[in-house]
């Protein structure tokens, strides 16, 4: 292993661990019926929202290849087929994969 | 130590058939064959799996190493994409608490915080008996971490193989999973503004600054939504 690359994990590891870490020492004295909790719990889901629209609006990797266009009609689509499905989390998922990977190819 | 039945129906709940962990494997098949393609050896590929455990962290490493990035951006990006493992943790340690239950137990297994991980044990845990819920918990982070690693593996061999739209369509496969999920969980007041807002301050942020925007947006969001729903 190349000593440069195990540093870099490492250090990736000890900033998302240490997250981790400072959740379970914030918990201990969190009760889950205070107020204090239902503002995290509100931040939790906040941070998640975020974090996923800005991968579908501003994305990196492979989605970078893709247009904005093709991005908001395979969201509207998924939304569409996970109603449609009754709330089915799998069809919405595979069938906006294959239909942008369809829609990469001929548009 | 560990309540092994409870443990196992933990671990055998990713096996439901709309479980996260086809978006989970996807996301690390991808990332498999990501680094592979910018030169990480198969060994650095499953330490680093291994040892994140996290996509975004993982894209941030990716990215990191391409540009030849110092070791204290590299804590720093990471650290701001990861923060929201924070508010993710306290919203969940707090269910799963028990006193007579060893410390260790939480500190180690907090590692597997992920979104996968996290919204399982987010919809399951009432089924379960308090006293057993860091168990069950261990099981599903078990499961869910051995997914990435392994799927990891796979795409670091399969790297050949995946063409360029291929990877497009692994690329989507995560985020829609988990745009449907939270649409699926927007069942309360404060919950749903929490993520209507998020959604749309996420991006707007991300005009200011693309390392902040996640925890501004984010913060910002779920306080309006607190106070909103709150009242």
């Amino acid at each position: 292993m190349t000593f440069e690359i195990v540093l870099a994990i490492i250090a990736t590891s000890l900033a998302t661990y240490s997250s981790r870490f400072f959740g379970v020492l914030t918990s201990i004295k969190i009760n889950e019926k205070s107020k204090i909790y239902r503002w995290f719990n509100c931040l939790a889901y906040s941070t998640l929202a975020a974090l996923i629209s800005r991968v579908l609006v501003f994305p990196n990797g492979a989605l970078l290849e893709t247009s904005y266009l093709s991005r908001i009609m395979i969201v509207l689509f998924a939304i569409f087929i996970f109603y449609y499905t009754k709330k089915n989390l799998v069809y919405p998922t595979v069938l906006s994969a294959i239909a942008l990977t369809i829609l990469n190819v001929y548009f | 130590m560990i309540n092994s039945k409870v443990f196992l129906r933990g671990l055998f709940s990713i096996k439901r058939f709309d479980s996260p962990g086809i978006a989970l494997g996807a996301s690390f098949i991808a990332i498999g064959a990501l680094l592979k393609n910018i030169g990480f050896t198969i060994h650095e590929s499953i330490f680093s799996s291994f040892l994140i455990y996290a996509l975004p962290g993982s894209l941030v490493l990716a990215e990191s190493i391409i540009i030849g990035a110092s070791l204290l951006n590299i804590f720093l990006a990471v650290w701001l994409v990861n923060a929201r493992l924070y508010p993710m943790t306290v919203s969940l340690m707090p269910l799963i608490m028990e006193k007579n239950q060893p410390r260790w137990k939480y500190y180690l297994s907090c590692h597997f915080v992920a979104v996968s991980s996290w919204l399982i044990m987010k919809s399951n845990y009432k089924k379960i008996e308090k006293k057993h819920r860091i168990d069950f918990w261990i099981g599903i982070g078990t499961a869910t971490w051995l997914i990435a690693i392994f799927s990891t593996i796979i795409g670091y061999f399969s790297a050949d193989y995946l063409n360029k739209d291929m990877m497009i369509g692994l690329a989507i496969v995560n985020p829609i999973y988990f745009l449907c999920a939270m649409i699926g969980v927007m069942k309360s007041k404060s919950i749903s503004i929490a993520i209507i807002l998020g959604a749309i301050l996420g991006p707007i942020f991300y005009l200011i600054s693309d390392e902040w925007c996640i925890l501004f947006g984010g913060i910002i969001a779920g306080t309006i939504a607190f106070y909103i729903g709150e009242k």
